[in-house]
């Protein structure tokens, strides 16, 4: 293994312990708790009543656009995290290129605006 | 079988002794947090707190925590059971492995990689999918409403999060935590020359962890107690630790961009006598108190107001810093040279 990839073995052996242990404060407690389910104790809450069918149903669908707005912006901002650091070394004509780039991006994010996508009435 | 030793087991043993030396210390943090916060609101509100359990209530945390281990693991009928399972497990791991590449002085880092800040990144982005498998797994109305005005609320702020981010990599001229903070040393750290997006920064963090006054998806007379409404014993309390140890995990965050992280405050003696680490500590510390704080304090905001403040108000302010920092960073040649 080279040294790059060794800087990444403490995450990896980090995220073995960090699964070893929630999984071990999981199973302890069911292990050691007493279990006695029963059908009422085990039906979804509904605030006292017998619940309606299940939740499996429609929901807004702002919150699809909000999911595709995000991804479009993410996508921006992974874009950024390179330019930004490399910005000394690429000067005034990597920062107009990127200044194009995201007044692009800005006539999308007004059109958006203006055509409600952002509301929550 | 010696050289086995030397070459892999022993490493191995203290890199697991280093990170027992995060983790366990997270973990008693993450229970005194829920303390200080019950004391702080307590005072805030001219009433004593626990008191009942140990001297002036210290060992609430314990009783709590040992209460949630002998209570029952229900898992609904209804519920995708591995998910529902697996979701918890999910939070908690995510706000763990965060800390690998905290800085918590000069070269005291678990994982000093080149790419912290995007690591940080994706980590607390992948938070998201632990809520929305617990609202979707669980198969209850007020889990999968609460889980999805969560994620929408989560990855809305997170935009705003990361072009702040992008204002102190321009400055900083690197994505090496470490390398951000030595930067401070040099230029004064980044709360000064970056107020207004520090101020942003510390509301995004109340949203991206749900905190008041954005706790929505937590909003007990609409949805009781949204995504987790289904949880209990242990799988409850894995998202209880795996969201303060996330409040803890941010408020580091904030500390390292903007407060120079293990600096302190004046190079000179009675500062620079204090270790860098408890430093850190006490600017975490700082920004906790202001997550307490602003739950005594505020009004819970309504979804609306909530979704507008993010996509109206942040995303645009944080876009036009970025710009304007890259523009005086190239116009005064204040750039930082060539990152390594």
């Amino acid at each position: 293994m080279d040294g790059y990839l060794l800087e990444y073995l403490p995450i990896l052996v980090f995220l073995g312990i960090a699964v070893g242990l929630a999984l071990v404060i999981v199973l302890a407690s069911f292990l050691v708790a007493p279990q006695r389910p029963d059908a009422e104790k085990l039906s979804a809450y509904e605030c006292g009543f017998e619940p309606f069918g299940d939740a499996r149903q429609r929901f807004d669908v702002r919150f699809y656009l909000v999911a595709i707005l995000f991804i479009i912006f993410d996508l921006e901002v992974a874009f950024l995290f390179p330019w930004a650091v490399a910005l000394g070394d690429i000067g005034l004509f990597g920062f107009w290129s990127m200044v194009v780039f995201l007044a692009v991006l800005t006539v999308g994010f007004i059109y958006e605006w203006q055509k409600g996508a952002l509301e929550w009435e | 079988m010696g050289e086995l030793f030397t070459s892999t087991i022993w490493p191995l043993t203290v890199l697991v002794f280093q990170i027992l030396a995060i983790v366990v210390p997270l973990l008693l943090a993450v229970a005194y947090l829920t303390y200080a916060e019950r004391k702080v609101i307590a005072a805030m509100q001219l009433r004593q707190g626990p008191m009942v359990v140990g001297p002036y209530g210290l060992l609430q945390p314990l009783a709590d925590g040992l209460k949630l281990f002998v209570k029952e693991t229900v898992i609904p009928t209804g519920a995708n059971k591995v998910v529902f399972v697996l979701a918890p497990m999910v939070t908690f791991i995510l706000a763990l492995i965060g800390w690998a590449v905290i800085p918590f002085g000069d070269g005291i880092v678990l994982a000093d990689i080149n790419v912290g800040v995007l690591y940080l990144f994706a980590v607390s982005s992948l938070g998201v999918y632990g809520i929305i498998m617990a609202g979707w797994a669980s198969n209850s109305r007020y889990a999968f409403l609460g889980a999805l005005r969560s994620s929408a609320q989560m990855v809305s702020y997170e935009i705003a999060i990361g072009l702040i981010i992008i204002s102190v990599l321009i400055s900083a001229g690197s994505l090496n935590l470490s390398a951000i903070v030595r930067a401070q040393a040099e230029q004064g750290w980044y709360v000064f020359w970056h107020f207004p997006m520090f101020m942003i920064f510390l509301v995004s963090i109340l949203a991206e962890t749900n905190r008041h006054p954005f706790d929505l998806p937590e909003d007990e007379s609409s949805l009781v107690t949204g995504y987790n409404v289904e949880y209990s014993s242990m799988t409850f309390a894995l998202f209880f630790l795996g969201e303060y140890a996330n409040m803890i995990l941010m408020s580091a965050i904030a500390s390292v961009l903007f407060l120079g992280g293990w600096l302190p405050p004046f190079d000179v003696w009675p500062f620079t006598w204090i270790p860098g680490p408890l430093w850190l500590i006490l600017k975490i510390c700082l920004v906790l108190f202001v997550f307490i704080w602003a739950r005594a304090t505020l009004p819970r905001y309504r979804y609306d107001q909530l979704m507008r403040l993010g996509w109206k108000v942040l995303l645009p302010l944080s876009l036009a810093w970025v710009v304007l920092t890259a523009g005086v960073v190239l116009a005064f040649d204040l750039a930082p040279s060539a990152a390594g």
